[in-house]
């Protein structure tokens, strides 16, 4: 069987949206709960619009599990310093990732490690 | 500076989507109670509380309650919260039971010192600002139904002294121009 090992999972945010603290508490649940280690985390602060593009941050908070967004925007999202708008699973609008998809993210990440 | 509970709200005169225009003494006949609230079309605590602000809009007209939504963002850095883009949100919506109104040079915004979307205000009947805050405790449970600015509205009508008169706003920052 092969060793699993741990995705990079990385949350991004901008200090003008107050949502980054929240989606920091649910990513490290998230973490634990796949029995990952929940400090190993990397949090990014993006806080210029040049830095944003550069980073194609089109809002915050935005969490990725090997480079890739856990709920990724449409194609066409501009990046900018902004609140990223969420939708969960039941359709209400939030300003945090759904906690079910950041699990899903971090176990799909593990799986393909795996193989 | 913020003007604080028992102090005069500040008077204004705003367009809606429509292009009518709507002042805080409404021109006519004195509103029981004003609900004035800053929210925006791109900030997800606003969108969480949307459909709560606008139930408790329905169901206190009849008491003689008017509710005002003003956005103040500046649509140059955030064309999602620009005139049109607001006219569109109306529109795609069928159309909202109270106005949508444009503060385009941000001076409503600034004569309240909003600080986020949204930020609540109610305005008894005489002017006075009985209540400054959040809808309710928290944008994700929709369930709290805007518990805070019932009871506020449910106290000013009544002619009580208001059990919670202030609250801290939750939300994105009022996006000022540069």
């Amino acid at each position: 069987m092969a060793a699993v090992t741990q995705p990079r999972v990385e949350l991004l945010y901008w200090d003008g949206c107050p949502s980054h603290p929240q989606a920091l508490v649910d990513l490290r649940a998230a973490m634990a709960d796949a029995g990952l280690d929940p400090d190993a985390v990397e949090v990014r602060e993006v806080d210029t619009e040049h830095g944003a593009a550069d980073e194609r941050f089109v809002g915050s908070p935005t969490v990725r599990v090997d480079g890739a967004d856990v709920d990724p925007p449409p194609e066409a999202e501009p990046a900018g310093l902004t609140c990223r708008v969420y939708r969960l699973r039941d359709g209400r609008f939030s300003p945090v990732p759904d906690p079910a998809v950041l699990r899903e993210a971090l176990t799909d990440a593990m799986r393909r490690s795996a193989l | 500076m913020t003007p604080a509970i028992g102090e005069t709200a500040p008077t204004f005169e705003l367009p809606d989507t429509e292009g009518d225009r709507h002042s805080l003494n409404g021109g006519g006949e004195a509103a029981a109670a004003t609900v004035l609230v800053f929210t925006c079309n791109h900030c997800p605590y606003a969108l969480a509380w949307h459909d709560r602000l606008l139930d408790v809009g329905r169901d206190y007209a009849s008491r003689g309650v008017r509710m005002l939504l003003v956005n103040s963002n500046d649509a140059e850095r955030y064309p999602r919260d620009s005139y049109d883009a607001m006219r569109a949100r109306v529109r795609d919506d069928g159309g909202w039971p109270v106005p949508y109104l444009r503060d385009e040079d941000q001076q409503v915004a600034h004569a309240y010192a909003a600080r986020v979307t949204p930020d609540v205000f109610v305005i008894a009947a005489d002017g006075a600002i009985v209540y400054r805050g959040a809808p309710d405790a928290d944008h994700g449970d929709p369930g709290l139904a805007a518990g805070w600015l019932r009871d506020a509205l449910d106290d000013v009508l009544a002619g009580r002294a208001l059990g919670r008169a202030e609250t801290r706003p939750v939300g994105c920052t009022i996006k000022w121009r540069q």
